[in-house]
């Protein structure tokens, strides 16, 4: 065979070239991230402690802890959990079980979940004020800030939902109608549970976005960082903590970074158990 | 019609003089495969094959499936470099020069040897840039010297009268057939000395099929062919020389017999061999 | 015992029918939101678009809502500098790590820095944004002081969009048909002649997706530009200028808004929900594109 060698010499240093500037930018972007990381754990680990989650914020949160930041959260993700998870899983069960892909209504119901998926969270913000907050007569309350993430989280529950009902093999349904079971049965003896997993990730994922959510509640839910008395009172979330301490607050970083370590850590978990779950579904598939 | 009558269409060659004939002149071995020994994972695929592929000839490869053809024919191009966990042993020597030698480049090795794969897979680009990409990797840039070989090549598998007016259409907008043989013609680009083709026929329509299998006999004589093949017809069609595979005991493939496919069909050594061209087994 | 058949059909149907009913009360509630939101968008904006001309918006003098002028040009261009400058910075980064996970790197690591780009993408926004203002805005102040600047902005924003475009690259190209590369390697191509002759080509749509998607999130970005960038409305005429972008404002302001004010906060809310469904109605059209 002849030449061996005969790769163009521009050709082998175009190559190195490339993968030169692969490698760099993959280092800077590692070395950017792991400073983050490192910075976050290293300001914060001095302040956090037992106490600092059990008690309450004293001096506009430069002292004491955040346990009724914990607890407003708290309450703000059931309320939003609690209304968008009816709505979205219905409208799942509605789009897969028994709407044609291509009906008029199974578009428009798509189409304006799709829309809502864009639209930015702040824009969610004026829309909470507007509706919630005014029109409604909710006033700043966690009511109202709950409900405004359940419009934001509506798209997020309704697609993981649709995927997992989805991947319910066509062939319990064809069994179960063929044993003469009404659709109700089937879907709450045998497709929900076997969807089940996938639902719970995708409430998982719906959780994390709302813990992470700031610009939604910053004139929905309000600032009162004191433990509130109901759902009509004003509450202020984690993440709108973080960022009150750290504009507002002069001396209030220590407390920021360790209110930022426990958010992080939550949203952590809260990654990892949505993977085990979708994981167990895609196990489970395979074995059946 | 028996293909083995190579005097027919000469007048269309266009890339250049026959090298060497079929089995009347003195054949020589363009490809050496000694004791090669294939495995993946530890697992043995292939078990101490030798055989010698002669220029110019066609050689086919037949056996039932899992016999290792498709594997001895990614060592030949060393594409099982690529999978991982793979290990080879023995020797390969394309002409005369062992292919796993430090110095022996892959990328220029490939180039000598062209393959046509089962599936027919043309890339999502432009007929014209299929055929140009290997081209400009390979050295050869200027445009005018680009677009003849171009044209040189779709003539040789019969597309350009088909295509000459579209080159810049997507190549999926092809069918089968005429996707199959971009395949070639993008392989024959390079001007390859050895042609691998792993069953190029056996994902297409009987029309498409008779089409290709045409084309592959019209490039006896300046290619080396070697041809994975499950249509003993075909076989018989087209080949100069067969190799057949089987499986051995260990679960490994194995060359039973090798030599003239006239030989080979009419008047087996082996009884296994026998065996398989009759239909009683595998 | 047979049951008479009519009875049986006719508790099954019922069943059915309710819970038919059910479910589209909830589908309609669902598609109800977002007509919810548009319209009161739209009704809460009403007193300034129609007392006040679009011009106004861009021709006023500047942004002093007590002093009745509402030029919204200045934090527009916040918005779309800062956007355009994380994506510049973001899209060939977001790319060469999306190469590296697929074609360039040995398994363990590209499994690892996978994982790490997956943990970024789950940061909050405000995360960033205290991290920017308590490690890069003192770091950019002392190159050249003050730190909350345009460039802070578009720095966090950057690290904020990347995770999702490699994400969506690394799909696109994880994609990439095998038979594709393998016909490549076959012909002798180098990696990067696989890589940008038939994987990048293969994977573009998906990859484009995934940056329009991207730019999307960076205009509705509120909370990290808040933080770092500064908040000063002006056109910014060199990169350590503080700038202010329009989700920032909104922000701002809306707690203590009133009247005509408030009522142009709601218009630039509009201005940006119509520049994000355009987006997303692109990424829509691409993904039909693909998959004819």
């Amino acid at each position: 065979m002849h030449k061996t060698t005969n790769i163009p010499m521009r050709q082998i240093l175009r190559d190195r070239a490339v993968q030169f500037l692969i490698y760099v930018s993959v280092i800077m972007v590692s070395v950017v991230f792991i400073w983050i990381l490192i910075d976050l754990a290293r300001g914060g680990v001095a302040h956090l402690s037992w106490e600092f989650l059990m008690e309450s914020p004293r001096d506009a949160g430069r002292a004491g802890g955040i346990a009724s930041i914990l607890v407003s959260t708290l309450l703000i993700l059931l309320v939003a959990m609690l209304t968008a998870a009816p709505i979205a899983w219905t409208t799942a069960i509605l789009l897969v079980e028994f709407v044609a892909i291509d009906s008029a209504f199974g578009k428009t119901v798509r189409f304006s979940l799709h829309v809502l998926a864009g639209v930015p969270s702040i824009v969610f913000g004026l829309f909470g004020n507007a509706f919630f907050s005014i029109y409604l007569g909710l006033g700043f309350s966690i009511l109202s800030g709950g409900l405004t993430l359940a419009c934001m989280l509506l798209p997020i529950l309704a697609s993981t939902a649709e995927a997992g009902l989805r991947a319910v093999p066509y062939a319990y349904r064809l069994s179960a109608s063929a044993l003469g079971l009404t659709r109700t049965a089937t879907l709450i003896h045998l497709i929900l549970p076997a969807a089940a997993p996938v639902l719970a990730a995708g409430l998982l994922l719906g959780i994390g976005r709302a813990l992470a959510e700031t610009a939604a509640l910053l004139f929905t839910s309000g600032y009162a960082d004191r433990m509130p008395d109901s759902l009509l009172d004003s509450g202020r979330a984690l993440a709108l903590h973080i960022f009150d301490l750290s504009m507002n607050v002069p001396g209030g970083d220590a407390p920021a970074y360790a209110s930022t370590l426990v958010l992080v850590s939550l949203l952590l978990c809260i990654n990892v158990l949505a993977m085990k779950f979708a994981h167990g579904l895609h196990r489970r598939k395979i074995m059946t | 019609m028996n293909c083995n009558q190579w005097t027919d269409k000469q007048d269309t060659f266009t890339l250049g003089p026959l090298e060497a004939g079929p089995p009347c002149c003195d054949p020589w071995p363009a490809i050496q495969v000694r004791d090669l020994s294939l495995s993946y994972n530890g697992k043995t695929a292939l078990d101490k094959v030798t055989l010698d592929i002669y220029q110019g000839c066609i050689t086919a490869l037949i056996g039932p499936s899992g016999c290792g053809k498709t594997s001895f024919l990614s060592a030949i191009n060393r594409l099982t470099d690529l999978i991982p966990g793979c290990s080879i042993a023995g020797k390969i020597l394309i002409n005369n020069q062992d292919i796993h030698h430090p110095d022996i480049h892959t990328q220029a090795l490939r180039r000598q040897v062209g393959m046509v794969f089962q599936k027919p897979t043309p890339f999502p680009l432009s007929i014209r840039r299929n055929l140009s990409l290997p081209l400009n990797e390979h050295g050869t840039t200027q445009k005018k010297e680009v677009a003849a070989i171009i044209e040189q090549v779709l003539r040789d598998v019969g597309l350009w009268e088909e295509v000459h007016d579209r080159l810049d259409a997507s190549a999926l907008s092809l069918s089968g057939g005429q996707q199959q043989r971009l395949c070639i013609a993008r392989a024959l680009a390079l001007q390859p000395q050895i042609l691998l083709m792993d069953e190029p026929c056996s994902a297409l329509d009987p029309l498409a099929s008779g089409v290709v299998e045409d084309l592959i006999c019209r490039l006896r004589g300046r290619y080396t062919i070697v041809i994975v093949t499950h249509n003993l017809a075909q076989a018989r069609r087209i080949a100069n020389y067969a190799a057949f595979f089987w499986i051995s005991g260990h679960a490994a493939g194995q060359l039973i017999e090798f030599g003239r496919c006239q030989h080979i069909f009419e008047s087996p050594s082996h009884e296994l061999t026998a065996a398989y061209i009759n239909g009683v087994r595998g | 015992m047979i049951l008479s058949g009519r009875n049986i059909l006719f508790r099954l149907i019922l069943t059915d029918k309710l819970l038919i009913s059910i479910l589209r009360v909830g589908a309609m509630l669902a598609a109800l939101v977002v007509l919810l939101i548009l319209i009161f968008l739209v009704y809460e904006s009403w007193p300034a678009l129609s007392s006040l001309s679009i011009t106004r918006f861009i021709n006023d003098v500047s942004w002093h809502p007590l002093e009745n002028t509402y030029n919204l040009m200045p934090m527009l261009s916040g918005t779309v500098l800062t956007s355009s400058g994380a994506l510049l910075l973001a899209i060939p980064l977001s790319l060469a790590s999306a190469l590296f996970i697929v074609f360039y790197a040995p398994l363990h690591l590209a499994t690892a820095y996978k994982r790490l780009i997956e943990l970024l993408s789950g940061i909050p926004s405000v995360v960033f944004g205290f991290w920017g203002l308590t490690t890069l805005v003192p770091l950019i102040n002392q190159w050249n002081p003050p730190g909350a600047s345009l460039l802070a902005g578009i720095l966090v924003l950057t690290m904020m969009i990347l995770p999702t475009v490699t994400l969506t690259a690394y799909t696109a190209l994880a994609a990439v048909p095998d038979e594709l590369l393998r016909n490549a390697a076959a012909l002798g191509l180098s990696r990067w002649g696989v890589t940008n002759g038939v994987a990048l080509p293969a994977a573009k749509t998906g990859i484009a997706a995934g940056i329009i998607l991207a730019a999307a999130r960076a205009l509705g970005e509120t909370m990290a530009v808040l933080m770092v960038a500064g908040n000063v409305v002006q056109y910014p005429e060199t990169l350590f200028d503080p700038v202010r972008t329009l989700a920032a404002n909104i922000a701002l302001e809306t707690a203590y808004a009133m009247g005509d004010h408030r009522a142009v906060l709601f218009v630039s809310g509009l201005l940006l929900m119509l520049l994000i469904m355009v987006l997303s109605g692109l990424v829509e059209l691409l993904e039909q594109q693909r998959h004819a």
